[in-house]
């Protein structure tokens, strides 16, 4: 059981937690769970055939995941896994 | 009997060294010569001194010197107003173990007389050491980073959320020029974060609402107004006029063209952004870290990346996150310190936390990447085809 942080956008998606708790081994296991327990979260950030949008930043406590092995990246009770999309607001 | 300050001075020429001006001259014209350090007051020092000369008030010396002279036997040569000083000083430096020291004879009234060149530092005057002297107490900043401070230009995109506390707190620390692009006008409902702006000045152009506070906070910083957006055809020539860009833009458009140009022009970015609770920030060093589009490749679809206009912001975020940016640009300025250069800092104000990850270089970067061909897009046709996943044909460079 991972803690998964989900930014200010997603957060409708799964109630309006700012963590939430998800099974898995690796971070694509963590994700799996994640969509199958929030499905509004898989429709944000999964693509049609389930691979994840390009737009969508994974890190695994302080490191991006693409430097790591991505979604096949091990993950244990004690990592935290963060999605992280950019924000644009500033000005207005 | 106890000796004289004539006997000293005689005792301390048996064992120090004179060097006449005219011998060291050359090497101090070709900066090959000794690390000299200059023992006078502040007030001597101001009126010239010898190029490339570092100043140690007598009465700093022995607690200062280490700071300038890591090595025992670093070659030093002390300076005064006539010589005299100089040699008590070098006989203390020799006492503390510095074994090449010698004394410049005549000091500066002699080096000066022999027409040798003269630096004359240029000094805040009396109302900028009271209005800065709280900065010029830092070590770190000092009189010169001050100095610095006053000859820099930061360039501000937005005069919003994140530009109204950054250009405020950047004209108060004395930064010489700011820069304000924005094409909007002052909204009653932009009143409950971005504080640069009055209730009597809704309607009128952000830039000029800023700079109107400005001049009321600190006269002496010149404010440009630009009263446009920032596209394609303009932000380069925009950019290569300031040493620092701060982004404060509310559109994603907006913040790859930046990143872009930001790295054509080799300007530092220093970029935050915000909704709701949360904010972000980096630093952004051209070809010297990370851009932000090694952070993130590509911005999300429109119903992923809501403005703050659609989403709210908390007001007192943009105060945080704006004087974040703005903490970091005068670092930037001054070349101290680490800056977020290869870091997104994340500031989650419901939980009150601060969270860093760190941020590579992407060698298959498309903008900073080795292969990279860098050139100006259609911003707004990449990010519409790039939340539509049509890619392929949207925004190709043009």
């Amino acid at each position: 059981m991972s803690a998964v942080k989900i930014p200010p956008v997603l957060r409708q998606a799964v109630g309006g937690e700012r963590v939430v708790q998800a099974d898995g081994a690796t971070v694509g296991e963590v994700l799996d769970d994640l969509c199958t327990r929030h499905p509004a979260v898989g429709a944000q950030i999964l693509t049609a055939d389930g691979t994840l949008h390009k737009y969508v930043n994974l890190y695994v406590n302080d490191e991006d995941a693409r430097l790591l092995q991505w979604t096949d990246t091990p993950v244990g009770d004690a990592d935290t896994l963060m999605i992280l999309p950019a924000m644009a607001g500033g000005a207005r | 009997m106890s000796p004289s300050y004539q006997d000293l001075l005689a005792a301390a020429r048996e064992v120090i060294p004179e060097v006449e001006p005219s011998e060291v001259a050359p090497r101090v014209a070709e900066g090959a010569g000794p690390l000299i350090i200059d023992v006078r007051e502040t007030g001597e020092w101001d009126q010239g001194h010898l190029p490339g000369a570092v100043h140690i008030p007598r009465g700093f010396l022995e607690s200062r010197v280490a700071g300038v002279a890591h090595d025992l036997d670093h070659e030093l040569l002390i300076s005064c107003a006539s010589g005299q000083r100089s040699l008590l000083a070098a006989v203390t430096l020799r006492d503390m173990g510095y074994t090449n020291v010698s004394n410049l004879a005549g000091g500066f009234a002699r080096w000066k007389q022999n027409n040798h060149p003269v630096e004359v530092p240029r000094i805040l005057t009396p109302a900028q050491r009271s209005r800065y002297s709280r900065h010029v107490l830092i070590p770190e900043v000092g009189e010169e980073g001050q100095l610095k401070l006053l000859d820099s230009k930061v360039l501000l995109i937005g005069a919003g959320g994140l530009g109204s506390p950054a250009a405020y707190y950047l004209a108060a620390a004395g930064v010489g020029t700011i820069g304000l692009v924005d094409d909007d006008v002052v909204d009653e409902s932009n009143l409950q974060r971005q504080i640069i702006h009055t209730t009597d000045r809704v309607g009128v152009n952000k830039g000029e609402s800023a700079k109107e506070a400005i001049r009321a906070l600190n006269p002496e910083v010149q404010v440009n107004v630009h009263p446009f957006r920032v596209n394609r055809d303009n932000v380069l020539d925009l950019l290569s006029e300031y040493d620092v860009v701060v982004d404060g833009a509310d559109n994603f458009p907006t913040r790859y063209l930046l990143a872009d140009a930001a790295l054509m022009t080799r300007t530092p970015l220093v970029h935050a952004s915000i909704l709701r609770f949360e904010g972000h920030a980096s630093v952004f060093m051209p070809y010297d870290g990370p851009c932000y589009r090694c952070l993130f490749p590509e911005p999300p679809p429109p119903d992923l990346a809501p403005s703050c206009g659609e989403a709210g912001v908390l007001g007192v975020l943009c105060g945080v996150m704006g004087n974040v940016q703005a903490t970091e640009a005068i670092k930037a300025l001054l070349g101290i310190g680490d800056t977020l250069a290869g870091r997104l800092l994340i500031y989650d104000a419901l939980g009150m936390t601060f969270t860093e990850l760190k941020v590579r270089r992407d060698p298959d970067c498309p903008s900073c990447g080795p292969d990279a061909n860098l050139q100006l897009r259609d911003y707004e046709a990449w990010c519409a085809g790039v939340g539509s996943h049509d890619h392929e044909a949207a925004g190709a460079p043009a």
